[in-house]
């Protein structure tokens, strides 16, 4: 997946960096375009609709996502199943506790991991691909071989050691899975700013003696807005199914806060004892969101890829 | 669903009944019972986990033991109902102060290579125990044991040669203990006590326990060992009561999800399973001849930090404790016939006999209205709330008894308690550093004996981790270990643990678990779960 | 070609010496260490394990003599959770099992994967381009310990046809199940991949001149839009098998198929050191070589790159 968006994204970024001069109408083309692209608007209209459940969802619960309906405790396979009379309107976990709470809980911080993740992964390669790709030289290749040794580390084993070594929090999820999704970032954004950074507006800036950095932030980055957005929105999802990973092993968040994996994996297990609604509405908004970003992404990176018409 | 499981069991055995025709023992029946006996007399049961090793000396785990307890046989065994019975010592005296044992070995066991079992290989073995080279991580029985100098040889201060054990002559072997020590034969059924071959740890080194190299005395012989996947130990004709031994063959599935683990002994490839955690209710209600939950000695409590604020004050200790409302968590959250813990020994302890605390005679309405009482005189209130933090390890189970009680918490004495949820490892370190207010914890008995419990609480255990000191315990403690029969003691401090409440015990364990109804001699009377495959035997279905 | 293969290869030696002193140092900062338990060791016996595994050294020591073990005796030490083997012992028992589910499900993966979208791109706009789409992205977004349990449901509860699991030596009853729970998130991928790039291939110039000039449609696509239709697949398959490497930890524990995959894990979770230095190097190993096998495999398939 991740490979093959960097090919598609790079050709993107190449088609984008040579038409920078027609900037205007080129976003407004794209726009056009994406408007026209079914799935995509579709993907968007349900996104905006987990974002109004994972905000809103809070003041509709009849139950705190905390709270422990005790009269429900222990016997869930009867008197749990969803419900409008008991305000369960997704039925209740095994310990009694409202599931429609807790999927809007899970949904905000599934949704939180995945965007503040893809935002971190996004800043951290933009930066360092760009200042990579901007000096050249020794620090270039110094740089880039230590992006090729990280890559061939088992990310999942350093995700769980940082996790085991500095406690479990949700900030540490954001920064663990971030910091190890910004490889291929860093990649990408390089090969876009050897194409650029010989482009007259850049030369125009070195001559007028303005400093490197302000150089990679002020003039580089900027022109691969577009492509680092598009990257990103793919990368959505594939935080949102680490951190399911996560949560299956036990090192995600912790209770009573919750998460779509978490939800997930403990729905799964139970599967069979004839509490399946415990599985299916949290593996249904997870589905849904996915679904939707990739939709977006695939969207996103056509409209802005003329090309593929 | 019901139905199609049984056809489908019924063609998994008869195909299985054909391939095996050729060696039908044809019409056998239980010598004893009398029942019709399967022709395959195979039994396959799941282990959470691969086990830690199959070297007497070296094995800790549970699923461990119960391999090394069929690969080999120690002094005593126990019986159905956890009695002790004769094993490779047909029978044992000691002194009059229990401090010297002397115990006579059988003349008819053998190694399953053909060579007899002697006093030297207990002598062996048990120096072997203790040898700091091997680095046993169970060396610490071996102390528990009282053998004199056995702490000093684990220390590396003398040398193993003086370990207190010594083989009279083939058949005779004589432990001397540093103290005396009256149920001393209880604890001489623990595997790390076990006889090892000393030829064949010298001719093979460490890998002896593989298949091929193993020798045991017990009635099994190892066969096949895919570490993580399958176990297989095959009857050994050369065990002295092999007669009586009605097994032909035990496997061992490591099988790592409960949930995967249920579903494959639904679908037939399994005798024996554990229960997952809130199903056995149900199954109980489905399967009432598959279900059992059988009662073990161990305790579940939450410990209180004696040391820090404000758990150093008993009231408050008291007040969250009393608002503990046990019930709930064995009927409604753990779900497996758990009893609740007012005393932190199990009553089924032998000798013990709990005593009435006051507390937990109250109602838990009573209770929780003399937990607000404590927990204001203690200076918490609406106007204070108490915060503090729970502690546990990641599991399904720990998690929902944390999440239960911080909730009762919460709701009848307005304390905040947030949860903390760290990896097993990371939790072992911060417990036992004694970063945290509360943390969960679980102990089991080593022995069948009131002090396995409450020499936890002594000031001086290395397992205290509530910090507690009491010099009034620690003198009972004391003076029980002098006593021929110190039950009474043992009542007396629990009652003072009762009042000064260092943890709150909540439950005791049972294990839960399914097996075939067809599986017949089951020690369910046995609260150490002893299990030794040589008592089972399948019977027709 | 030949040259840069060899200088890839002298890339990887450090790399893998920069990988395994990372992982050392990590390691060690964890809290706690393989021999605490619940029950914490009287600290004479803790000075005796530590004595007996050389745990009491200096770190950098400790790495030392662990590195040049490895370098010298291909030894990867005492396994500290299972006494009675060594990590060579576990890689031997386990690598043949992961390789060989893992094998059948890129294998499953690459074929249905291909064929999939080939027929969804060829058949653009139809039923059976959205069945196929469809399917591939649902197949794609369900995390695998739900697929799991979902196979194991209908094929040997309901079903009866194949065993819940165990390994039994690799007979082939208990491969499929592992395959198809891994593989199935990876063909969905594929399938996805190959779509898009061969709608991309079949709306090019050459693609159209050839339809143009008459060519039967079969002969197009097997002849000449497969080949370039394949480049994004290819490398595609390099994360893939990492992919591949995370979701077998969770086909072991599930399934117990005795794999190395949930050493991986359960070495970081049990502390157990020299089981977690070697599979950080093995799979270290094994990620570069793979990258390796993809670079030159993508060389071969696009006429265009040269090294």
């Amino acid at each position: 997946m991740l490979t093959h968006t960097n090919k598609k994204v790079s050709e993107l970024a190449e088609n984008m960096a040579s038409e920078t001069v027609s900037g205007r109408s080129l976003w407004q083309d794209a726009f056009h375009r994406f408007t026209r692209n079914k799935m995509a608007m579709a993907g968007l209209v349900v996104l905006g609709l987990i974002f109004l459940f994972a905000l809103t969802g809070p003041f509709i619960a009849a139950w705190s996502y905390d709270d422990i309906d005790w009269a429900v405790m222990g016997n869930a396979a009867e008197l749990g199943q969803p419900s409008f009379e008991t305000g369960h309107y997704f039925g209740t976990d095994d310990l009694g506790r409202d599931l429609f709470a807790r999927t809007v809980q899970g949904s905000q911080i599934s949704l939180m991991v995945g965007i503040i993740g893809a935002f971190i992964a996004m800043v951290i390669g933009t930066l360092y691909g760009a200042i990579a790709g901007y000096y050249g030289g020794r620090l270039d290749n110094a740089m880039m071989r230590l992006v090729d040794i990280l890559m061939s580390f088992p990310y999942m084993l350093f995700l769980i050691i940082l996790l085991v070594i500095f406690g479990r929090s949700i900030f540490l999820i954001f920064v663990g899975i971030g910091i190890v999704s910004w490889l291929d970032m860093a990649r990408i954004v390089r090969g876009q700013t050897l194409s650029i950074k010989h482009k007259e507006f850049v030369e125009a800036a070195i001559a007028s003696g303005v400093r490197p950095m302000i150089i990679v932030l002020r003039h580089i980055v900027p022109n691969l807005l577009g492509i680092v957005v598009v990257y990103a929105t793919l990368l959505v999802p594939q935080m949102i199914l680490t951190e399911s990973f996560i949560s299956f092993l036990g090192l995600g968040v912790q209770e009573p806060q919750t998460s779509w994996g978490a939800l997930i994996s403990e729905g799964a297990g139970t599967m069979r004892y004839g509490t399946l609604w415990q599985l299916a509405f949290p593996l249904f908004f997870f589905i849904a969101t996915l679904l939707s970003f990739f939709f977006v992404g695939d969207g996103l990176r056509d409209a802005l890829d003329p090309k593929d018409r | 669903m019901k139905t199609l499981h049984k056809t489908l069991a019924a063609t998994l055995v008869s195909a299985s009944l054909m391939g095996a025709s050729g060696m039908a023992l044809a019409e056998d029946r239980h010598p004893e019972t009398g029942e019709m006996l399967a022709e395959e007399q195979v039994f396959t049961y799941r282990a959470l986990d691969e086990s830690s090793s199959l070297d007497p000396q070296v094995v800790e785990d549970v699923d461990g033991s119960y391999i090394v307890r069929d690969l080999f046989e120690g002094l005593l065994n126990s019986d159905e109902e956890g009695n002790l019975v004769p094993g490779v010592a047909e029978r044992y005296e000691s002194n009059e102060d229990n401090t010297v044992w002397t115990f006579y070995l059988r003349e008819d066991a053998k190694w399953s290579d053909g060579e007899p079992v002697t006093a030297q290989d207990f002598v062996y073995a048990w120096k072997r125990a203790v040898d700091p080279e091997l680095a046993s991580p169970y060396a610490w029985y071996m102390g528990l044991m009282s053998i004199e100098n056995g702490e000093a040889i684990i220390a590396g201060d003398v040398d193993k040669s003086e370990l207190g054990v010594e083989a009279i002559d083939d058949y005779t072997f004589r432990v001397n203990l540093s103290r005396s020590l009256t149920y001393f034969p209880q604890m001489v059924t623990h595997a790390t006590t076990f006889p090892s071959p000393k030829w064949v740890i010298e001719e093979h080194g460490e890998e002896w326990t593989k298949p091929g190299n193993l020798v045991g005395n017990g009635a099994f012989v190892l066969t096949e060992h895919v570490i993580n996947e399958r176990l297989v130990r095959e009857r050994n004709d050369l065990y002295w009561d092999n007669e009586n031994n009605m097994m032909d063959k035990v496997v061992t599935l490591v099988i790592n999800d409960e949930n995967q683990a249920l579903n494959r002994y639904d679908a037939g490839e399994l005798d024996k399973t554990d229960v997952p955690a809130g199903q056995y209710p149900r199954l109980e209600k489905e399967s009432p001849d598959e279900a059992h939950s059988i009662p073990q000695l161990c305790t579940y409590y939450y410990n209180f930090n004696n040391d820090v604020e404000p758990f150093d004050d008993a009231r408050v200790r008291r007040a969250l404790s009393y608002a503990i409302d046990r019930d709930v968590i064995v009927n409604n959250v753990m779900q497996g016939g758990q009893f609740p813990a007012y005393t932190f020994t199990p009553e089924l302890t032998a000798g013990f006999t709990p005593p009435d605390v006051a507390f937990g005679e109250m109602t838990q309405a009573e209770r929780d209205a003399k937990a607000k009482e404590l927990l204001a005189e203690a200076g918490y209130g609406p106007n204070n709330p108490l915060d503090t933090t729970i502690l546990y390890n990641t599991s399904e189970g720990h998690k929902k008894v944390a999440i239960a009680i911080s909730a009762m918490w919460k709701q009848k004495l307005g304390v905040n308690a947030t949860l903390e949820n760290q990896e097993w490892k990371t939790f072992l370190s911060t417990r036992s550093d004694g970063n945290f207010e509360i943390a969960r914890a679980g102990w089991c008995g080593d022995y069948n004996e009131a002090s396995t419990f409450l020499d936890l609480m002594h000031s001086e255990s290395g397992y205290n981790d509530a910090n507690y000191v009491s010099e009034e315990y620690d003198a009972m403690s004391k003076e029980a270990q002098m006593m021929d029969d110190p039950s009474s003691v043992y009542t007396e401090m629990e009652e003072l643990i009762a009042v000064d409440m260092p943890n709150a015990p909540i439950y005791h364990y049972t294990e839960v678990m399914m097996l075939k109804p067809y599986v017949k001699g089951w020690p369910f009377g046995d609260v150490q779960q002893n299990v030794q495959s040589k008592n089972l035997y399948i019977v027709e279905h | 070609m030949f040259n840069y293969i060899l200088r890839r290869i002298g890339v990887a030696i450090p790399t893998l010496l920069v990988l395994a002193t990372i992982s050392f140092y990590l390691m060690y900062t964890a809290p706690g260490g393989p021999f605490t338990s619940e029950r914490p060791l009287p600290p004479e016996v803790m000075a005796n394990l530590e004595a007996k595994y050389g745990l009491d050294k200096p770190l950098y020591q400790q790495l030392g003599i662990y590195l040049w073990n490895v370098v010298t005796d291909f030894d990867f030490g005492p396994s500290f959770r299972f006494k009675d083997r060594t990590v060579n012992d576990l890689i031997e028992t386990g690598f043949p099992v992961t390789l060989t589910y893992g094998f059948w499900a890129f294998i499953f993966a690459v074929v249905i994967g291909v064929s999939l979208g080939a027929i969804a791109a060829i058949k653009h706009n139809t039923a059976a381009d959205y069945a196929a789409v469809s399917t591939a992205i649902v197949g794609q977004v369900l995390p695998n310990f739900v697929l799991a349990p979902i196979l194991v449901l209908v094929f040997v509860l309901w079903l009866g046809w194949l065993p819940g699991g165990g390994w039994q030596g690799g007979q082939w009853q208990y491969i499929i199940l592992p395959v198809i729970a891994l593989g199935t998130s990876f063909l969905a991928s594929i399938a996805r991949i190959t779509r898009s790039s061969m709608l991309e291939v079949l709306n090019s110039n050459y693609i159209r001149t050839a339809k143009a000039k008459g060519m039967p449609f079969r002969y197009i696509i097997w002849r000449h839009a497969l080949k370039p239709t394949m480049l994004p697949v290819v490398s595609y398959l390099g994360p893939a098998f990492v992919g591949m490497i995370t979701g077998s930890f969770i086909i072991d524990s599930y399934f117990a198929t005795g794999g190395i995959g949930v050493h991986f894990i359960n070495g970081a979770l049990n502390r157990d050191y020299s089981v977690i230095m070697g599979f950080t190097i093995l799979l270290g190993g094994l990620t570069i070589l793979f990258n390796l096998v993809v670079d030159i495999l993508y060389a071969w398939i696009d006429p265009k790159i040269r090294y």
